[in-house]
């Protein structure tokens, strides 16, 4: 096990009223485990990107700890757990996510260089943006990308740094079929790797390449058999 | 790559950089506009002041009743006046007095320089100590007969000829500006100005005309002594002179001074009202664009960058904005203020000298350094709200 969630929850407020809040995510415990790929399905809305956003170190639970390798990464200072999310952690957010000033080979290569000032990526950037299809478009910008495009990029981005989790939420969103398989399998072989890879995805066709599967639902996370 | 990231950023969006640089602009040319003119206002004042010299200028009752003596020696308007010249013996047996000094003013009919009459003013080289510590800057050597000190505005340059009431004068030298209205007259000593006094007399200019020049003076120059009242002195004179009304040159300045005052008040509120608005402006501006890019910088967040690095980002834009606004007002007030100056000088009707490079220099460097910290400090409140955002809140917001 590399990624631990130990009863977390996450709570918002409707209005000042403190009587008034829901739960978007329950009381929840999730292990992620080297060389597994885990999905986690559900409709939108029942709290899947909050729970990866939990476990990505960018949405403190309201309850419980989230622990790498033994360690409560929301104990940590924010630069400390910066740092790791840069290093360990590749994340794929929801919905367009490449900074429109870069182009798409320099939003490949920033998490490399957010913390160093030598070395060259671009070797790396230029292979992972060949195996995600989109190396013909290397050095345009992000506002010339389709949406499919964009998703492929934020795949690149993750991997760029050969991170132990790869957290990817609805990563086949916007995409032919043929771009969900070859991202798939990407993720898949990730997994092969010995890295702990979730999915979160609304997609039932995503779920054959999962070794785990949940199912979340009103903030509720079950864990579906077989 | 994440430190050109603030550049490209700027870059990617050229109409909004542009904004905020234009807001960031108007701040430094409210701090180096404003701080040229009103310094050009006081040196120009100053300049009056030392120009000037004494602490009492005796004239004819008349002159002092007409106001001609403001209106000559302050306003530069050419004209004339005229008293025995025993007034000035007199003056100089009075107690308290220090040095005394005759002038001579005479005005031109035309002159070859220029298309308006032009103010003579001749001094007494022996006794004079207004006009010659002045001149000295400009011109060291005794002034021979028929030479003449040209003012900084007179359309005439060392070595050429003026010709006053048909008599040739060689300009010496030209005076370096003074930057008020005495910059339009012609500097003459007593000979010279005699013998100009004689030819006006020969084509009939009025008191002259019935008097001998060699008898006549304009004012008298006075410097009291250190611990003597200059009040008191000056009312010994208009007591003991008929005919004679001494002016504290204090009283003739003041009404500049008071003028200048008002001036420096109302450019000061408008400034300090335009920097005020400026800073508001880009206060509102960075928030707005930070609450704009707010996916962008969750992104960044994502891929590891810490808080710090966040308001990093977002304050090296603004200093780089305040610094781009901040040279180019520096720049528009300078196309706009320095080629104007003399406009700027009859329109107020204020002495206006503009200071040195140095000066100029140095105000530049503090215009282009407040609007370097403005941005930062505007961007300061947006930095700390990106600080505290709430990273996955914005990305599922999406």
């Amino acid at each position: 096990m590399i990624l631990k969630a130990e009863g977390i929850s996450k709570r918002y407020f409707r209005n000042t009223n403190t009587a008034n809040y829901f739960y978007a995510v329950k009381k929840t415990d999730l292990p992620l485990f080297r060389g597994e790929l885990t999905a986690i399905t559900g409709r939108s809305g029942s709290g899947k990107s909050t729970l990866l956003n939990m476990l990505g170190g960018l949405l403190s639970p309201t309850e419980g700890r989230v622990l790498y390798d033994g360690r409560d990464i929301y104990a940590l200072p924010d630069k400390e757990l910066s740092k790791l999310r840069n290093a360990f952690v590749g994340i794929v957010p929801q919905g367009q996510s490449a900074l429109s000033a870069l182009t798409v080979l320099e939003n490949v290569m920033l998490p490399y260089y957010m913390y160093k000032k030598d070395g060259d990526i671009k070797d790396r950037a230029g292979e992972l943006l060949e195996r995600v299809g989109i190396l013909s478009l290397a050095n345009a910008y992000p506002n010339e990308l389709s949406g499919g495009e964009n998703r492929r990029l934020a795949i690149a981005r993750a991997l760029i740094h050969d991170p132990d989790i790869i957290l990817a939420d609805e990563p086949t969103g916007d995409l032919d079929d043929e771009n969900t398989k070859t991202v798939l399998e990407l993720l898949r072989a990730a997994a092969d790797d010995k890295k702990a890879v979730l999915l979160v995805t609304h997609e039932n066709d995503a779920l054959s390449y999962a070794d785990r599967v949940y199912r979340m639902n009103g903030g509720e996370l079950t864990e579906c058999e077989g | 790559m994440l430190t050109k990231l603030p550049f490209k950023n700027l870059v990617n969006r050229p109409a909004r950089s542009a904004a905020l640089i234009i807001i960031s602009a108007f701040l430094s040319f409210s701090v180096f506009g404003g701080a040229m003119v009103l310094s050009s206002l006081q040196i120009g004042l100053g300049s009056l002041r030392s120009r000037l010299g004494a602490d009492i200028i005796a004239v004819p009752d008349k002159a002092a009743r007409q106001n001609d003596l403001e209106a000559i020696l302050i306003q530069g308007r050419p004209g004339y006046f005229y008293m025995d010249k025993e007034n000035l013996d007199k003056i100089s047996c009075i107690e308290g007095i220090e040095a005394v000094s005759a002038q001579y003013y005479l005005a031109s009919l035309s002159a070859g320089c220029c298309s308006m009459p032009v103010q003579v003013i001749g001094f007494d080289p022996e006794t004079d100590f207004s006009v010659k510590p002045w001149i000295q800057k400009s011109y060291k050597k005794q002034l021979n007969e028929g030479d003449v000190l040209a003012g900084a505005n007179i359309n005439a340059e060392a070595g050429e000829n003026l010709r006053f009431y048909g008599e040739t004068c060689k300009v010496a030298a030209k005076l370096d500006k003074t930057g008020t209205e005495l910059d339009n007259a012609v500097y003459a000593d007593s000979a010279t100005v005699k013998m100009l006094m004689a030819a006006a007399k020969k084509k009939g200019v009025g008191v002259l005309e019935k008097n001998d020049p060699e008898k006549l003076i304009s004012s008298v120059l006075i410097k009291v002594k250190d611990g003597y009242d200059v009040s008191k002195v000056s009312d010994e004179i208009n007591i003991h002179l008929r005919g004679v009304t001494a002016v504290k040159t204090q009283n003739m300045i003041s009404g500049i001074a008071q003028s200048l005052s008002g001036i420096s008040e109302i450019t000061n509120i408008l400034m300090w009202a335009i920097r005020a608005l400026a800073l508001v402006i880009m206060a509102v501006a960075f928030s707005m664009m930070i609450n704009e890019r707010k996916r962008e910088f969750a992104v960044l967040r994502v891929i590891g960058a810490s808080r710090k690095r966040l308001a990093g980002i977002v304050l090296t834009e603004s200093v780089i904005v305040g610094c781009m606004g901040g040279l180019t007002g520096v720049l528009a007030a300078c196309v706009l203020i320095f080629p104007f100056g003399g406009l700027l000088e009859q329109k107020i009707g204020l002495p206006y000298l503009v200071p040195d490079v140095k000066t100029i220099l140095l105000t530049a460097v503090s215009a282009v350094l407040a609007a370097m910290i403005a941005g930062p400090l505007t961007a300061a409140f947006s930095a700390v709200k990106i600080g505290r955002m709430d990273t996955g809140v914005i990305l599922n917001s999406n």
